[in-house]
């Protein structure tokens, strides 16, 4: 087999293997997206149609060499092939009350802790520190957020309160992997547990039976002005929580800072190389430090979303739910990248948004459902849909020499 | 020994500082654990029973303690990290809810042991899936043995939950299972079976600890799951089959947290429902077991021991009116993480050793210049 490499100032961008395969992946999204509300065509020849154009576009790119993106292609393709199909033999008034415009909104809301956790676990990772610790950073930041938001007397403090659990729950952490050199798995499980166990003693010590008072200050909304009252986009993305475009926002400002700057350059460095980076010296110690303290505010952030944001002021024991363990499936499934593991946030959002709207069909089919982002990333990393690649030094302590 | 008194004595100090008293706190845990029944005269009769079904308590629980230790115990000699206890425990537990409702004409033995052993075999099942992924497609098992705990508890949610296939018949609101038929119920040998007693699984954990003894330090394949724990190249250079090791040492540890779901199936739960899936942590807690047994036989007893009268005390068997119990069980949280984190940095405790040593040594140098 001869290995043909077309030169890359010849070929249009548009025409590009890569770039038809993407194309195919949203015709894929778009069969799908054919039978539902607004558009709701009730036709199957449709979403047969488009997603067939998909299946084809994946192939067509499979030949020319971009195998991943493409298998990404011909599986949207077929997926959206046949839910589109079922959408178009159920009945109407099912589909509306399914995916109302409201269900953007639910996606986003479940998808934002998600994108923060897998946000903070990517910037540790990329360092070179495994952490398994951002449920119990996450539940840190859940707990202390709403204590400071309701003896602060405002969501700032809040915030943070938060920001600093999380950060003092990541210090350890990073002790015990950079400094103590602890197997880093152990210790983030180690965090895990003692989240649990601190939060919950600190919530029945502080608030005993009684719950937290309502009317704590919580994020505020952002009403956006002229979209709010439109008639499809206005539930959808008119009235969100401010955390969630802060979210939104991190997912470009984290791709700038890791991949286009200095600061980037030394984090992903110390995790692919840290010999390599101390020898041109870079103090991979520090940058560890920083980059799992960072991770940790994040991951607080995403579980302050869940009690002052979101959840409107309250807070229950292990609130989380295992919320952190989805968020590294998701920064593993989007392979270590700011934009990746957003879509995978995107998508575990939208399958649990999915799986609270489905009980109008089957309560127990939608149970099963929630199953699925576990299910996916199993694929993944078993490296069925690709091949998931984490920093070289990941995991592995830093003996200085 | 070290870490944990260590960690009780952190948690003591988390206790002081909130205003509690740290001694009644543990001296109230001590007696729910029923640890006094073992210091009890016998012509004392005032709480001797109180204390005896305390400690039968907590044996109970030790018994799971003992397998979901042994599940992360033996692929950690392997060089593998299981997290996926909770999940393989679970498998267990659905299976010998299903075997023990379903095949009621069957006699007693046949019955539980049919049930036993087809949990264990789909713990094995479980686990050896995530050992799978390890040496096909280098897979981290940690990773995927944490996913597969989330499919374990979504499924169980789905079979016992309303519309799902495990689901009693008598009462479609409830979302719990069917009770396990009393044929497969394992005879109870102290206290009563209507108070739930301690019950023959005890035994079988306490021969599954010497199982694991002997497969570890008396065969071949003990000896090649070493060999790969201390160091997978060499011992491929060697010859073993460092792939196979691996998805043996994780089916072999998803046997003990399977039959670990099954004693607690078939020997005092016979029932479960989505929010006990929702609630369980027992299989989480083997970590800590394996951890501060140092993944040896002995030791997992001991920590599974220790353990279970920690659980057990700080929950049911706790006088709510000495210390809250709410607060209790979330110290033994507390108490468990530190444990983890202490056993993860032993350098950490031989760090101090040494510079005390050092500093020992240049005294008694400055002493004699």
């Amino acid at each position: 087999m001869t290995n043909h490499v077309e030169p890359l100032e010849e070929t249009p961008w548009a025409l590009r293997p890569k770039a038809i395969a993407t194309v195919g992946s949203a015709l894929g999204l778009a069969a799908f997206w054919s039978a539902i509300p607004p558009f709701t065509a009730r036709s199957p020849l449709v979403p047969i149609l488009i997603g067939v154009l998909a299946i084809a576009a994946g192939l067509w790119a499979l030949t020319r060499g971009a195998r991943r993106l493409g298998w990404g292609a011909v599986a949207s393709g077929v997926i959206g092939l046949c839910l589109g199909y079922v959408a178009t033999r159920s009945s109407s008034g099912n589909l509306h009350v399914v995916f109302a415009s409201e269900l953007i909104a639910q996606v986003f809301v479940f998808a934002t802790p998600l994108t923060f956790g897998a946000l903070g676990g990517m910037v540790s990772e990329r360092s070179g520190v495994v952490n398994v610790g951002l449920e119990g950073m996450m539940l840190m930041g859940a707990f202390w957020g709403v204590y400071g938001a309701d003896k602060g007397g405002s969501w700032v403090v809040g915030i943070l309160t938060a920001l600093a659990a999380g950060g003092l729950f990541a210090l350890l952490h990073a002790y015990w992997s950079i400094h103590l050199r602890a197997n880093q798995i152990v210790s983030g499980m180690a965090i895990n547990f003692l989240a649990l166990g601190v939060t919950g003693y600190f919530f029945e010590q502080l608030y005993g039976n009684k719950n937290i008072p309502a009317g704590v200050s919580t994020v505020p909304n952002v009403a956006l002005p002229g979209i709010d009252h439109m008639s499809y986009v206005g539930p959808a993305i008119g009235d969100l929580n401010l955390l969630i475009w802060v979210g939104i926002i991190f997912v470009p400002l984290s791709y700038f800072i890791l991949f286009k700057t200095p600061i980037g350059l030394r984090v992903r460095a110390c995790g692919e190389h840290p010999r390599a980076a101390d020898t041109v010296g870079i103090n991979v110690y520090a940058v560890r430090y920083a980059a799992v303290i960072v991770s940790g505010m994040l991951a607080a952030l995403g579980g302050a979303f869940l009690s002052i944001g979101f959840g409107g002021g309250s807070f229950t024991e292990n609130m989380t739910e295992g919320r952190g363990f989805i968020a590294l499936a998701a920064m593993i499934f989007g392979n270590w990248r700011p934009f990746g593991a957003w879509g995978a946030a995107l998508l575990f959002g939208f399958s649990t948004a999915l799986a609270f709207r489905l009980p109008v069909y089957s309560s127990s089919a939608a149970t099963l459902f929630q199953a699925l982002p576990y299910v996916l990333t199993l694929i993944a990393v078993a490296g069925v849909i690709g091949h998931s690649v984490p920093p070289k030094a990941d995991g592995q302590p830093y003996v200085k020499q | 020994m070290l870490t944990a008194v260590l960690a009780f004595a952190a948690g003591g100090i988390v206790v002081a500082a909130t205003g509690h008293n740290p001694w009644t706190a543990y001296k109230g845990i001590w007696d729910g654990a029923g640890f006094n029944w073992l210091f009890h005269v016998p012509w004392d009769t005032n709480t001797i029973h109180l204390d005896a079904f305390n400690l039968s308590q907590t044996l109970l629980t030790t018994t799971t303690l003992i397998l979901t230790g042994l599940a992360v115990a033996f692929p950690f000699r392997c060089g593998l990290f299981n997290i996926g206890g909770q999940g393989q425990y679970l498998v267990g537990l659905i299976v010998a809810n299903w075997i023990g409702v379903d095949f009621a004409s069957w006699p007693t033995l046949p019955h539980v042991l049919l049930g036993i052993g087809a949990a264990a075999f789909a713990g094995a099942v479980w686990a050896g899936i995530a050992g799978f992924l390890k040496a096909t497609t280098g897979a981290h098992e940690v990773i995927s043995t944490i996913m597969l705990n989330w499919i374990a508890i979504w499924g169980g949610q789905y079979l016992f939950g309303q519309g799902g296939p495990l689901q009693n018949t008598y009462n479609t609101a409830a979302p719990e299972s069917e009770s396990v038929a009393q044929s497969a119920h394992i005879p109870v040998f102290w206290g009563s079976s209507l108070l739930q007693g301690l019950d023959y699984g005890f035994f079988v954990a306490i021969a599954a600890l010497v199982v694991f003894w002997l497969i570890l330090n008396r065969t071949t394949l003990g000896y090649e799951v070493r060999a790969v724990g201390f160091n997978p190249e060499a011992a491929a250079y060697g010859g073993i089959n460092v792939r196979r090791k691996y998805i043996q040492a994780m089916a072999i540890s998803g046997a003990f947290a399977g039959l670990a779901g099954a004693l607690d199936m078939l020997g005092y739960l016979f029932q479960f429902g989505v929010l006990d899936v929702q609630a369980s942590q027992i299989g989480f807690f083997g970590i800590a077991v394996a951890l501060l047994g140092r993944n040896t036989a002995i030791g997992t007893g001991i920590a599974a021991f220790l353990f279970g009268g920690l659980l057990y005390g700080t929950t049911r068997g706790l006088n709510p009116n000495v210390f809250d119990p709410s607060l209790a069980g979330n110290l033994t949280s507390m108490i468990q993480g530190l444990i983890v984190l202490f056993v993860g940095a032993d350098i950490f405790i031989l760090y101090i050793w040494n510079a005390r040593r050092k500093v020992r040594r240049r005294r008694a140098e400055a002493a004699a210049t």
